[in-house]
């Protein structure tokens, strides 16, 4: 039979499942113990969140599924959500904002309209947003909250390559292009082409060997951000406080002994990001960003709230996690005729044993008695036999309370 | 040589003659392709295994999408509309035939002060106006608009603005029409000419060579396609367009033109109203009416329900068929039905080819059910009416396909089900149709916006139409 699944979206499987749900709990755990709050935003929001100019590129936002609501006769087009982040700030806006900050947290679906509907239109994301968060020491907490997060997931290889937005934008105006111009560079460089940065011709040979230094600005400590400093003095007061903050930033990382890479490309997508930038990879696969977004607020009509945060992705993650993660039913309680008193007596039983803290499933349909670690057959009035499911050894009992004791541990 | 049957998709309309020129000159001319033909089908004179269908240049690249036809002719404006919200569909933009109608424009009214899309003032909200909503949305998304509602409209953009909308999308045959109008072009995004287009999955497996092959004389070597330029939209002033006139209207009434304008003028004039360049012959958008406190424009009925809703016009005088159609759409909606006007009366019904074997809503349900026509495509200029009528009768799985006017010419090849509107039922009989099931009379009536029509200052005034209205009627 043809698969009558829509194009481009996800059934998750038991065994899918069972390995989500064990990254969220990781996550939620995670979050919880660094005093992050749990938040979840509705799946359908109004378009205009995500056009303000900063939010998302004319890029992303084709790729967005809007429509008119049933009540859409004015013309308000409304959203599947495209981003997380985006929401948590409205969020924040409509009933957080008396507070100056907030640590919150979530686990969403986004959407993302893929035109071959080979790949994912629907994808899982986990996300912390440190809203309120000024100080360049909350743009460290939330980078080493995600790696926290992917340490307790027992991933291995996990890189973390560090940008910085602000300075990427100090560059550009550097640059003195006109308006039109600059967008465009700023667009292209968003969605991933950074060779037009580089074809930008100019008069002044002192920038553009400052351009090919941040180009291939690649290094690992602090250290190197201050002999990037040392090279650049005739730079604007723009780009010199972006690398600033940048520098401050990678000290306190050295300090705390998180490795990473200082790779000026390593911001994708979001043009909401106005400082330090981050991606986690772990292989070729990207596995997670964030950074620093403190216009977004604001823009969106906000109090002037500097913020920060991060996203891991639950599909690439899910993809990496090849652990086996068990989840079968425990105990199998069945009946030799299903007669009504067995049957009562079989839920009886289930129920009390479930009671106890075991798992138990019905045997109402010939289920395979291998997979379960125990059976327990009923037949007539009290006469049970308890089997160890993957060694047959068989037994006789007559109450719960032996049944307890010998598979209680 | 046996060729594999080859199907072409032509335009009505404005290309029409020249289309038809072209298609004499290099031999593939089609018997009945010329402006006064009432066939639909056409066969080719020299190619047996080639045949046409006449459309609404707007069906045509929805029907070479979807691959009912191999080729197609039209503009590059509709084409556009299509590939701006779908652009992995299967529509292939083979070659510019060259003949070039106007452009596509964006302008505003003429008041605003501003001559280039570079001058609009960002921030605030947008209202665009755009018979092109995926063209409209694109360029919203482009200019980085904060906030934007787009009005998709049947026709007849360029009335809208200043007062009903600040921007409209249209096509512009020269400078000068836009305008008589009042309108100023902002920008043009591209000139609108000819195209021939394929439906890929024709090109990969059939042979279309000898078709191709005749076309290829004729296509324009350059392509005159401008690229839609990037726009930064970085002036400062606000945008506030009052034209105090129009707001000045304590009523707003929306007046029909078209089929609907000669009943209604005809009615109007039974009631008492005069209408200057309306009461006669249509000869101003903008009818000046006896009564100082109402203000008219003339617009599509099919465009009604929806600006009454957004508040536009408190009032106007559309077809019961287009509120259903409105209603069913928008549950929630703020429009109803004031007055039945009782003139302009038609059957909405569902029909199908003479040769399908049903005679009623359960045979055909019964038919579908037993997969011998899954999934049943559904042709209705009324998609929310279709919509609605297809589930409340079980009809699982159906296809609709939207069109724009002619809908009887879509059986029995592309559609297998036809929901359309008929006075005498006498086309559909000559189309070889027959009518399974009738949905409702519709009839011309007078519509409002509850929540705007009960304002003080406005109530007296809207009860005294009614009463007015009430007279006419009766007479």
């Amino acid at each position: 039979m043809e698969n009558q699944k829509c194009k481009g979206m996800q059934d998750l499987l038991p065994e899918d499942m069972l390995r989500f749900r064990h990254i969220q709990s990781v996550f939620r755990n995670c979050c919880l113990k660094w005093g992050y709050k749990e938040v979840r935003t509705p799946t359908i929001e109004y378009l205009h969140l995500f056009t303000a100019t900063g939010t998302l590129t004319p890029s992303k936002l084709r790729t967005v599924y809007s429509f008119l609501d049933w009540d859409g006769w004015s013309g308000e087009r409304v959203v599947l959500k495209p981003d997380g982040t985006i929401p948590v700030a409205r969020l924040y806006i409509d009933n957080l904002s008396e507070h100056e900050s907030a640590r919150l947290f979530y686990v969403t679906n986004i959407f993302a309209f893929e035109e071959t509907g080979k790949k994912k239109r629907e994808r899982w994301q986990f996300g912390a947003e440190f809203l309120g968060a000024s100080k360049f020491a909350a743009d460290a907490e939330i980078i080493l909250l995600a790696q926290d997060v992917l340490h307790k997931l027992g991933l291995k290889n996990v890189e973390l390559r560090l940008s910085h937005a602000g300075l990427v934008k100090a560059l550009i105006k550097e640059l003195k292009l006109s308006s039109l111009e600059e967008a465009k560079l700023a667009n292209c460089i968003l969605d991933g082409n950074w060779q037009a940065l580089a074809e930008v011709k100019t008069n002044s040979l002192e920038l553009n060997s400052l351009l090919a230094n941040i180009l291939d600005l690649k290094g690992k400590s602090g250290n190197f951000l201050q002999n990037i400093k040392a090279l650049t003095q005739q730079a604007s007061p723009k780009f010199k406080s972006a690398l600033d903050n940048f520098t401050n930033i990678a000290m306190l990382l050295d300090s705390l002994d998180c490795n990473y890479q200082i790779d000026v490309r390593a911001i994708s997508g979001f043009e909401y990001y106005t400082g330090i930038c981050f991606q986690l990879l772990c292989g070729e696969e990207k596995i997670g960003g964030g950074g620093r977004y403190d216009a977004l607020i604001p823009l969106m009509g906000g109090k002037n709230t500097p913020a920060c945060g991060f996203a891991l992705y639950a599909d690439a993650i899910m993809e990496l996690l090849l652990m086996e993660i068990r989840g079968e039913s425990e105990i199998l309680v069945k009946g030799e005729k299903l007669t009504t008193e067995v049957v009562t007596t079989c839920f009886t039983l289930a129920q009390s044993l479930r009671e106890a803290g075991h798992i138990v499933e019905l045997g109402l349909n010939g289920q395979e008695e291998q997979n379960y670690h125990w059976v327990i057959s009923v037949s007539g009035k009290k006469l049970l036999v308890l089997k160890d499911g993957k060694q047959h050894q068989e037994r006789k009992v007559t109450s719960l309370a032996e049944i307890l004791s010998i598979i209680g541990d | 040589m046996k060729y594999q049957p080859v199907k072409l998709a032509l335009p009505k309309g404005r290309f029409l003659s020249s289309i038809a020129k072209l298609l004499g000159e290099v031999g593939l001319d089609f018997a009945n392709y010329h402006e006064k033909t009432r066939q639909y089908a056409l066969s080719s004179t020299n190619f047996p295994h080639l045949s046409a269908k006449l459309f609404q240049e707007k069906d045509i690249p929805i029907q070479v999408a979807v691959g009912n036809y191999d080729l197609g002719i039209c503009g590059l404006d509709w084409i556009d509309e299509l590939q701006a919200r779908y652009p992995a569909s299967t529509l292939v933009k083979i070659a510019n035939l060259g003949y070039g109608k106007g452009s596509i424009c964006v302008a505003a009214g003429n008041q605003l002060g501003i001559s280039c899309l570079d001058e609009l003032p960002c921030g605030g909200l947008y209202r665009i106006v755009s018979e092109y909503p995926n063209i409209a949305e694109a360029l919203a998304l482009n200019l980085r608009m904060r906030e934007f509602k787009i009005f998709p409209v049947w026709g007849d953009a360029e009335i809208y603005p200043p007062e009903n909308a600040d921007l409209a999308i249209l096509w512009q045959r020269d400078k000068s029409n836009l305008e008589t109008e009042g309108l100023i072009s902002l920008a043009e995004l591209f000139p609108v000419t000819a195209y021939l287009i394929a439906c890929r999955k024709s090109l990969e497996n059939k042979d279309l060579s000898q078709i191709l092959a005749r076309l290829h004389s004729r296509f324009t070597r350059y392509d005159t396609v401008v690229e839609t330029r990037e726009f930064s939209t970085h002036s400062q002033h606000i945008l506030k367009v009052v034209s105090t006139d129009w707001q000045a209207k304590k009523i707003k009434l929306a007046l029909p033109d078209g089929h609907q304008h000669r009943p209604t003028s005809q009615f109007l004039k039974q009631a008492g109203f005069h209408f200057q360049g309306y009461s006669e012959k249509l000869t101003n958008r903008r009818p000046i009416a006896d009564l100082h406190w109402l203000g008219v424009k003339v617009i599509r009925p099919q465009d009604m329900p929806l600006q009454v809703a957004n508040g536009n016009f408190d009032l106007a005088i559309t077809g019961k068929d287009w509120l259903s159609d409105h209603l069913y759409r928008f549950p929630s909606s703020p429009v109803e039905e004031l007055l039945n006007l009782d003139f302009g009366k038609v059957k909405i019904v569902v029909a199908v080819s003479q040769d399908m074997p049903v005679n009623d809503i359960d045979e055909l349900r019964l038919l579908v059910q037993t997969g011998n026509l899954t999934p049943i495509r559904v042709a209705s200029e009324y998609i929310n009416i279709a919509d609605k009528y297809l589930r409340d009768n079980h009809i699982s799985p159906y296809k609709l396909i939207p069109t724009w006017g002619a809908s009887e010419a879509f059986l029995p090849d592309d559609a297998d089900l036809l929901i359309d509107n008929t006075q005498t039922g006498k086309t559909l009989a000559q189309q070889q149709l027959k009518i399974i099931d009738v949905l409702f009379q519709s009839s011309a009536c007078l519509i409002g916006n509850k929540n705007n029509i009960s304002l003080p200052g406005k109530k007296e005034k809207v009860e005294s139409l009614i009463q007015a209205f009430q007279e006419a009627r009766s007479q």
